[in-house]
């Protein structure tokens, strides 16, 4: 194994994850390539439906019938996770690769406290827990009030008590952030973490985040369709669309310098307040049905810049210093 | 559960009690046939004698002022004297009782304990053949009539195999003395098991019969209830989080699919007591519900007023219990 592989936490390669349904075969993740460095912060973009959640539910091995991985290598720490057992992974899952789900007032179980809820965690998968059962409730104890306390949350030996239903939804985020982290996860895979939230407590769950990986040196994987919150919190990103990536890169050259047209199109359609009075400049058309798709470049229909050259298979193009991006124009000027 | 609620509910108990009795009264009062007729019988009697009789009875007097009567000394606790038996209508239902509540009891744990685990099963194995046959199964459950599946039964393991008695509650050798009534209870604290094993095999298939449609119902809200808990997002939290799969199930998905099971459950504890009837007249069952029918034949009015009084309090209390247990367990609702 080479220096540059031990870098790397997750690789992903040639992942393909298809959904049969009645009308045919959806392929909502197609060829996916990612790589998690250790302790670094991918930022995943793309609109709903371009196989982001469906790809790091594959990682997790969360994708249920009549979904299914068709193809690709999982590799986790060099080793492949679509190889193991469900008890295997059952190990894994929660334990080094947690994740965080869009919105917590579903993802957190009503007729569970949040103390069960946060204990059943290290229950399942803390070796360290001493043997005997009261020693072992109170290190349980003691670990879920510390785990309240990193997420801000005060008074734990009573919130721990209460159900889900008796917190505000910035404490539910933080309380799934808690669970989330309660085995200290290798890799947070954190989907959509602010989306469900109010715009102040969307900046306090980030910057929990962020010094949470600070702390215990973790990775994270940041699914988002707010390229604001990606230029502020994330090392790399990676573009989604129609089940592929379309652009990677550093995230200031991909905000700065973006090659794909999407990718523009994404940055043009956020509003700014330097342009107050112009109106949002939005991508037109819609995401292509990923059902029989054809062998061209997926964005060929809404993309301002297309050539007759699109019509064929187009694979991610170098564009020098780490980015890459799926469109014939990377080498040729940059249009801004 | 405030105070204020709680009296609530009971004083809903009120016009609730004062309308059944007055359409039982009603309905008992129209129905053809003369109670003093039945008792007569064959006997020759003096129209004097049967005169007299009628009025011991009571029965001499206005529909209205019989049904005033009624309620004045009803609510003082007096139900009146059985015609059959000739003593207090309350005793005689007491004596009947524990028999009707013990076989009501055993019923319902048969439809729990096999309607929830079946109800799990079926939902986690969608579209299998056990969901399927578990659906069949369900609609004949519901749909077979009591009295034709517990004569089923009765033939196949009384008649037939003979490993079952036929009716009763005990058989005479195993006899005991009384202590709370409750047989299975009983034999057991007498220090007595194989006058339980007795009991057991006696109360077995009038409570399979009773519970059938019960089971069938709870089933059903199990499977449906679990399919849509398994949907929910906290079911694929739970498992990123790397718990088991019997975690999931048990602990996360069946706490909040068993909501509604549990209060279909209370609410259908109640048409047990409809069920009763048929089943006790079957097996011979010496409970509430077989003296109910007999009564009902005999035109004895004061047993059947008290008696249908007593399953609407009963029915109006299992709705209330119903109330309490969602409560329990749904901690997101308060009362």
């Amino acid at each position: 194994m080479n220096i540059e592989n031990q870098q790397n936490l997750l690789q992903v390669e040639g992942l393909r994850t298809v959904f049969e349904t009645r009308a045919g075969t959806v392929c909502a993740v197609d060829g996916v390539n990612v790589t998690v460095r250790r302790g670094e912060c991918l930022g995943v973009v793309g609109e709903s439906g371009s196989g982001k959640s469906v790809t790091f539910g594959s990682v997790m091995g969360l994708i249920r019938s009549p979904g299914r991985i068709d193809a690709g290598r999982i590799l986790f720490d060099g080793k492949d996770l679509r190889e193991l057992d469900a008890r295997q992974m059952r190990a894994i899952r929660g334990r080094d690769i947690a994740m965080t789900m869009q919105d917590a007032l579903t993802a957190l179980n009503p007729a569970l406290t949040v103390g069960e809820q946060l204990a059943e965690v290290m229950e399942a998968h803390d070796g360290d827990l001493p043997t005997g059962r009261s020693a072992r409730k109170r290190a349980i104890r003691e670990r879920s009030a510390e785990m309240l306390g990193l997420v801000g949350i005060p008074s734990p030996d009573t919130r721990l008590r209460q159900y889900p239903h008796e917190f505000s939804g910035g404490m539910r985020q933080r309380i799934m952030i808690a669970i989330a982290l309660a085995s200290r996860p290798r890799l947070l895979i954190a989907d959509e973490p602010t989306t469900a939230l109010d715009v102040t407590i969307q900046a306090q769950v980030l910057e929990l985040i962020s010094d949470i990986r600070a702390k215990l040196g973790m990775s994270v994987v940041l699914i988002t369709h707010d390229l604001g919150v990606v230029s502020e919190y994330c090392d790399r990103v990676m573009v989604m669309y129609a089940g592929q990536i379309v652009e990677q890169g550093a995230t200031a050259d991909v905000v700065c310098r973006p090659k794909h047209p999407y990718t523009k199109g994404l940055l043009g359609s956020l509003p700014r307040l330097s342009l107050r009075g112009q109106a949002i400049n939005p991508i037109e058309g819609q995401v292509p049905e990923l059902i029989n798709l054809p062998k061209q470049c997926r964005f060929y229909s809404r993309c301002r810049e297309r050539a007759p050259e699109c019509l064929q298979v187009i694979g991610m193009q170098d564009a020098g210093n780490g980015q890459f991006a799926r469109c014939i124009r990377v080498k040729g000027e940059d249009i801004k | 559960m405030s105070l204020a609620r709680f009296i609530e509910r009971l004083l809903q108990l009120i016009p609730v009690l004062l309308g059944v009795s007055a359409i039982v009264f009603v309905m008992i009062t129209l129905t053809p046939g003369d109670p003093v007729e039945i008792m007569i019988g064959d006997q020759i009697v003096t129209p004097e004698q049967e005169e007299a009789l009628r009025r011991d009875l009571g029965l001499d007097r206005p529909m209205l002022e019989r049904f005033g009567l009624f309620l004045g000394n009803a609510v003082q606790g007096d139900f009146g004297e059985s015609f059959y038996h000739r003593r207090p209508v309350a005793e005689v239902i007491a004596e009947r009782l524990p028999a009707t509540i013990e076989l009501s009891l055993v019923a319902l744990l048969v439809a729990l304990f096999t309607a929830i685990p079946l109800g799990v099963l079926a939902a986690i194995k969608k579209n299998s053949i056990f969901d399927r046959m578990a659906t069949v199964g369900s609609l004949l459950g519901v749909s077979l009539p009591g009295f034709w599946f517990g004569i089923l039964l009765l033939m196949l393991f009384a008649v037939h195999l003979q490993i079952l008695p036929v009716s009763g509650r005990i058989g005479f050798s195993s006899e005991i003395e009384p202590i709370t009534h409750f047989l299975l209870i009983d034999t057991l604290l007498r220090g007595r098991p194989d006058a339980f094993l007795d009991a057991l095999s006696h109360i077995i298939l009038p409570a399979i019969t009773l519970g059938l449609p019960m089971t069938a119902i709870l089933m059903r809200v199990t499977r449906t209830s679990m399919l849509e808990v398994l949907r929910q997002d906290y079911i694929t939290f739970a498992e990123a989080k790397g718990l088991s799969r019997h975690r999931i199930l048990w602990r996360h998905a069946l706490k909040n699919a068993l909501i509604p099971t549990v209060s279909v459950a209370a609410i259908e504890t109640g048409s047990l007591l409809g069920g009763n009837m048929i089943v006790e007249t079957v097996f011979g069952w010496p409970g509430l519900g077989r003296l109910v029918v007999e009564s009902i034949f005999v035109r004895n009015y004061p047993l059947v007023q008290a008696a249908v009084l007593f399953y609407a309090v009963t029915y109006v209390l299992l709705n209330f219990i119903a109330d309490i247990l969602y409560t329990v367990l749904n901690p997101r609702v308060k009362l």
